[in-house]
């Protein structure tokens, strides 16, 4: 019996060694471990052993089994390892090659700054008010100061749709609509198109504008230059100061035009602050206590401030563009730069 | 406005450079858009005293030693000019020497003979007969005999100085000439203006029956006429005509001179009319008449209407007023009398005569900034001060005003220093406030906090006291005094965007989730550019907002429709080989409520999509509107849409909204499409999708407030069924008739379409899974069978729909 298992076991072993597959290692389980193998076998002939060395016999066939079986649990996982590793080899992608998807489109780079700007603002505990883009003669002029015969009326060109309907030149009619529906507080932004007759490379007939107004009691022109102050650092970089200079508007006085300090050079002078040191960005001043009047707002009781930004003109300097007929052509070229 | 620095120091004693003055008018509110440098492109040109010229044999030129003090005693130059002679004193440009053009001289030989520079006519240095006497002659510069050599020719020819190019800002119309530049800059350095003379005498000649009428005092609120007789015909002297010229005018005789030199020196506009060629001297200032002429002195026809200002000699129009005279009235060599004219005309008058007749002048840009009455007198008192002191004329005792009556001081009012401060900020002190408007000529006594204030008659930008004063105070003060506050008396307020604004905002974020890119066009275009979507003639879309002064007729209309701007970005960019994409513009279009406008037009926010490229299909844009409707909770329906010109009949689709019709998008039509202008064989045109959705109604639909339902404790069953129907019969229309089968149907969704002999021709079958949603209690497969009868029931009897 014994001679029988050492010869079982030679085999077995030989066996072992030339399985290459899972089906060949399934045929060994069924030769020697199956029901009909082999090792069954042996339980079989026990039976021919004598009685008193039946145990010891047993004992050394079941020593045997599980030898059997461990050999073939290793050489599975052995076979299951190599089957996996060449799945994965072969199902393996060239990951470099181009993803599937739809692309993002993105926001304008007019909206993007817009919003940017909106974003410092609401901060700061402003609303967003749209007042019509056809405006009558009252609100974009009349009201704002600038009577029939004022020259400023020169200055802006303005496209006319009946004799005293107009395209807005520039969105501070939204001061007077929001100062006729609300009583201050008042912290407004009037944002949208404006229109004027005029066309070349630093001028297109519609742009957009961006016009604020703070009315409350005790405001200042000192207020206007800190929250612009606020306002030009987060746009363009905290260490960017204003400065503030005369200019005439009709519908404030004192009037200023704000210049920032170069965020080129840092105010050193430069081809962008064409060797200033300072960039005009925007006008502004002390709301005229006419503009006041006009609305019904006590300029004895209240005061307030109020400004006009170009978005183009900020965006033109925040993305470097020299054209603003870029904006209008809508090349996606040009539009897929710009990421918010 | 053209400064010259030497006339400025002629009525202020001016100690500091043209570059520190620039940098102190700039703080003080008048950008100098140009210091122009006079000398800037002439280096190391000198006087040079011509020794001797010898003539060199077989050539036109001369070999000349000149004498150039410092630079050299004995220098030799070449020449061909033909006046040079010796002894001569001209201009000596030297090796490296640069003139204006950027003409560089060195010293080089000429046929073998070596010149060290060049001899110079004044043209060469960039002179005329006004600038500098003699200029233009022939040859080279004659300078005089007591000109050093050795000299810097710019200080001997009056290059040496500067012009200022001045923005004026439109509330300064008192700053409109050197005068008023003057006063200015005497307030800033704090110096005295010395005022020009203005004192005159006059003869005891007068003429009868010269009389000033003025008809229209509403249009000319002042009128000032002043007869000057025995007028010597000849020309300005030298001082004159140079500062003429620095300002950009030729002279061209005294007495015209003269009436330009006031109008840049004072500011008045002046006219001077012959008195000979007038029919009567009975001077009327009235309205013109309907399609009365005149033919003004540059020889140009105009007619005119009741809105045009004219002055009359009893008869006809001798001057267009504020713009130009008459040329039947002109001043010229053979003028004896004269009748000046410095007048106040209303600036908005002027300014719409200057525009309607296309007729702009020096005196029409003056007049519509606008002349103060002070101006008027003292433009009139110089120029006949002028006429003396050149003695070019008779000053007679016919002297005329004929005014409207308005007051003769400047306006008063009381201010008080607490309040000018309040709008500034900033604690200016009283004296200093006080030391600032005695500059500036205001006439102020304090009364502690109280000012009692009386401007300057030239200011009639001073309309309302404090704020106007906080102006004049902080720009001479200093604007860097300003110290930022950060709205700190302001009560706090709630900032942001309303529910509205956001939901655009989400609109523009979901249309990029969808791979649009959003685009911003123009507001307005063309009748053609409706034309070119072959919009109807009768169409609701032709119903435009006109505008009356377009800058093009390409941009003559305000839009109804987004399509045809975004029609056109998606052609530009095919054009420069963008042959892909999506984009969308959310923008107003334009309705006017009655034709011709008399009130405010319909704003309408419509959103605009274009998709176009290869890889797109009526499918993938129909995806992209449902994609809208999903982030907003909306669910659309859709019916063909086959009257919309520009879209493809059979593959376009209205879109629904809980039945209202909010918008059109499909494919562009063949008929658009084969238009385009795309570069031939392209077949991009047929790849090209728009659609237009009415924001305004859509957003209508979109619940203000969201309630969510109750998710169902009891789970969904879908079933599959596959049908037979006629090809005719629409995916919607199936779908519709499963979903109003029972209540009990949720989702209904096309999963395949199959088509075959089998089934039989003019036949397809269809495959939907429908989903039951229970609702109270769950659903058994006998619920499920029943809902199936009743619907495959329907589904016959509706659209002949069979199991298969």
């Amino acid at each position: 019996m014994e001679k029988k298992i050492k010869a079982l076991q030679e085999k077995m072993e030989e066996a072992l060694g030339s399985v290459r597959s899972k089906e060949e290692l399934a045929e060994f389980w069924q030769s020697y471990l199956g029901k009909k193998g082999s090792i069954a076998d042996l339980m079989k002939g026990l039976g021919a052993v004598p009685k008193e060395d039946r145990p010891a016999m047993g004992k050394v066939i079941n020593e045997f089994k599980l030898q059997v079986e461990e050999k073939y649990q290793n050489l599975r996982s052995k076979l299951e390892e190599l089957e996996l590793e060449a799945r994965n080899k072969s199902e393996q992608v060239d990951i470099t090659m181009p993803a599937v998807r739809r692309s993002m489109g993105t926001l304008h780079p007019i909206t993007i700054t817009k919003n940017e700007m909106i974003d410092v603002f609401s901060g700061m505990g402003f609303e967003v008010f749209e007042g019509p883009e056809i405006e009558d003669d009252d609100h974009n002029f009349t009201r704002l100061n600038v009577a029939k015969n004022h020259p400023a009326r020169d200055t802006q060109d303005t496209f006319y749709v009946a004799e005293d309907i107009l395209l807005r030149t520039q969105t501070s009619p939204g001061q007077i609509r929001v100062m006729d529906s609300q009583k201050p507080p008042i912290k407004v932004l009037v944002p949208g198109r404006v229109f004027r007759s005029d066309s070349d490379a630093t001028h297109s007939p519609m742009f957009h504008q961006m016009e604020g107004l703070v009315v409350d009691k005790g405001i200042t022109l000192c207020d206007l230059q800190g929250m612009l102050d606020k306002f030009v650092q987060a746009i363009f970089g905290n260490d960017i100061r204003t400065r503030l200079r005369p200019s005439y508007f009709p519908f404030t006085e004192p009037s200023v035009e704000v210049d920032v300090s170069c965020f080129e050079c840092g105010g050193r002078g430069c081809s962008l602050c064409k060797g200033t040191g300072w960039i005009e960005v925007l006008g502004g001043g002390v709301v005229h206590q006419k503009v006041l009047e006009n609305c019904g707002i006590d300029p004895n009781v209240y005061s307030g401030f109020a400004f006009g930004i170009g978005i183009e003109r900020i965006a033109m300097l925040k993305y470097g563009i020299n054209n603003i007929s870029l904006f209008y052509e809508n090349d996606l070229r040009f539009l897929k730069q710009f990421k918010d | 406005m053209k400064v010259p620095f030497s006339w400025l120091k002629e009525f202020v004693d001016i100690d500091v450079t043209a570059q520190e003055l620039e940098e102190k008018l700039f703080g003080c509110g008048f950008e100098v858009e140009e210091l122009i440098d006079l000398s800037a492109e002439i280096k190391r040109v000198v006087v040079g005293k011509v020794l001797e010229c010898i003539p060199m044999e077989g050539t036109h030129l001369f070999i000349c030693k000149v004498d150039c003090g410092e630079y050299g005693k004995d220098i030799q130059i070449l020449t061909g000019a033909p006046n040079v002679y010796a002894g001569m004193h001209t201009p000596a440009a030297l090796d490296g020497a640069t003139l204006p053009g950027g003409v560089k001289i060195t010293a080089k030989p000429m046929r073998g003979v070596e010149s060290n520079g060049m001899l110079c006519s004044g043209e060469e240095l960039g002179l005329n007969d006004d600038l500098y006497p003699g200029s233009e002659v022939y040859g080279l510069l004659d300078l005089p005999k007591d000109t050093v050599p050795g000299t810097d020719i710019c200080e001997v020819v009056g290059l040496n100085d500067y012009v200022f190019d001045i923005s004026i800002t439109a509330n300064r119309s008192d700053c409109q000439s050197i005068l008023g530049m003057a006063r200015e800059v005497a307030a800033i350095l704090d110096k005295p203006v010395k005022m020009p003379a203005t004192d005159y005498v006059m003869s005891d000649y007068k003429y009868e029956n010269l009389n000033i009428t003025v008809e229209a005092p509403d249009l000319c609120p002042r009128y000032l006429g002043h007869g000057v007789r025995n007028i010597r015909y000849g020309q300005s002297p030298q001082w004159m005509r140079r500062y003429l010229a620095l300002c950009g005018l030729r002279s061209i005789s005294i007495v015209v001179d003269i009436t330009n030199y006031v109008m840049l020196e004072i500011g008045q506009p002046m006219h001077a009319f012959d008195m000979e060629t007038l029919e009567s001297t009975q001077i009327i200032v009235r309205r013109a008449h309907e399609n009365e002429e005149i033919v003004t002195l540059d020889g140009k026809e105009c007619k005119l209407n009741p809105n045009n200002l004219v002055i009359c000699d009893g008869s006809k129009p001798v001057a267009l007023a504020g713009i130009m005279g008459g040329l039947n009235s002109e001043i010229t060599e053979k003028t004896t009398q004269l009748l000046f004219e410095s007048a106040k005309f209303m600036r908005d008058n002027v300014r719409k005569t200057a525009r309607s007749l296309g007729h702009s002048t020096d005196a029409s840009s003056h007049y519509e900034k606008g002349i103060a009455e002070y101006t008027t007198e003292l433009g009139m008192a110089r120029a006949l001060h002028l006429i003396q002191e050149l003695n070019c004329g008779e000053v007679t005792s016919s002297a005329f005003d004929v005014s409207a009556g308005a007051p003769r001081e400047g306006k008063h009012f009381t201010a008080t220093l607490s309040g000018i401060n309040k709008i500034l900020g900033i604690e200016v002190p009283g004296d200093a406030v006080l030391d600032i408007l005695r500059r500036l000529n205001f006439e102020v006594k304090r009364d502690g906090d109280v000012l009692d204030v009386i401007a300057p008659r030239y200011r009639e930008d001073i309309e309302i006291g404090e704020p106007d004063l906080a102006e004049e105070v902080i720009r001479e003060y200093g604007y860097d005094r300003i110290v930022p506050t950060f709205l700190k008396d302001a009560a706090v307020t709630n900032g942001g965007l309303n529910k509205e604004q956001q939901r655009q905002a989400k609109v523009k974020r979901t249309m990029c989730s969808q791979g649009y890119y959003e685009i911003s066009t123009l507001s307005f275009y063309a009748d053609a550019d409706l034309d070119a979507l072959h919009v109807a003639a009768d169409a609701p879309e032709r119903n435009v907002v006109r505008i009356l002064n377009p800058i093009t007729e390409n941009l003559a209309i305000m839009r109804s429709l987004l399509a045809p701007s975004v029609l056109k970005v998606i052609v530009d960019n095919l054009k420069k080989g963008n042959g892909a994409g999506r984009v969308f513009e959310l923008a107003n279009i334009y309705v006017p409520k009655q034709q011709p406008v008399t009130e405010l037009v319909n704003e309408i926010l419509h959103l605009g999509l274009g998709v176009f490229g290869d890889d797109e299909d009526f499918f993938t844009v129909k995806g992209s509107v449902e994609a809208l409707g999903e982030a907003f909770g909306l669910k659309f329906d859709y019916e063909r849409a086959e009257d919309v010109p520009w879209l493809h009949p059979g593959i376009a689709a209205y879109v629904f909204c809980e039945g209202e019709k909010v918008g059109v998008f499909g494919k562009l039509s063949n008929a658009v499409a084969n238009e385009l202008k795309l570069p031939k064989d392209s077949k991009a045109g047929d790849k090209i999708f728009l659609g237009e959705l009415d924001y305004a109604a859509l957003s209508r639909h979109i619940a203000a407030v969201f309630h969510y339902e109750p998710i169902s404790e009891f789970s969904i069953v879908s079933r599959d069924l596959a049908l037979v129907v006629d090809e005719k019969v629409s995916c919607g229309a199936i779908t519709a008739v499963i979903r109003g089968a029972c209540k009990q149907v949720g989702n209904v969704e096309l999963f395949d379409i199959y088509r075959s002999e089998h089934i039989g021709k003019g036949k397809k079958s269809m495959a939907f899974k429908v989903d039951f949603v229970p609702k109270d209690k769950a659903l058994s497969p006998k619920d499920i069978e029943r809902f199936i009868k009743k619907i495959l029931g329907d589904l016959k009897f509706r659209v002949g729909a069979e199991i298969r």
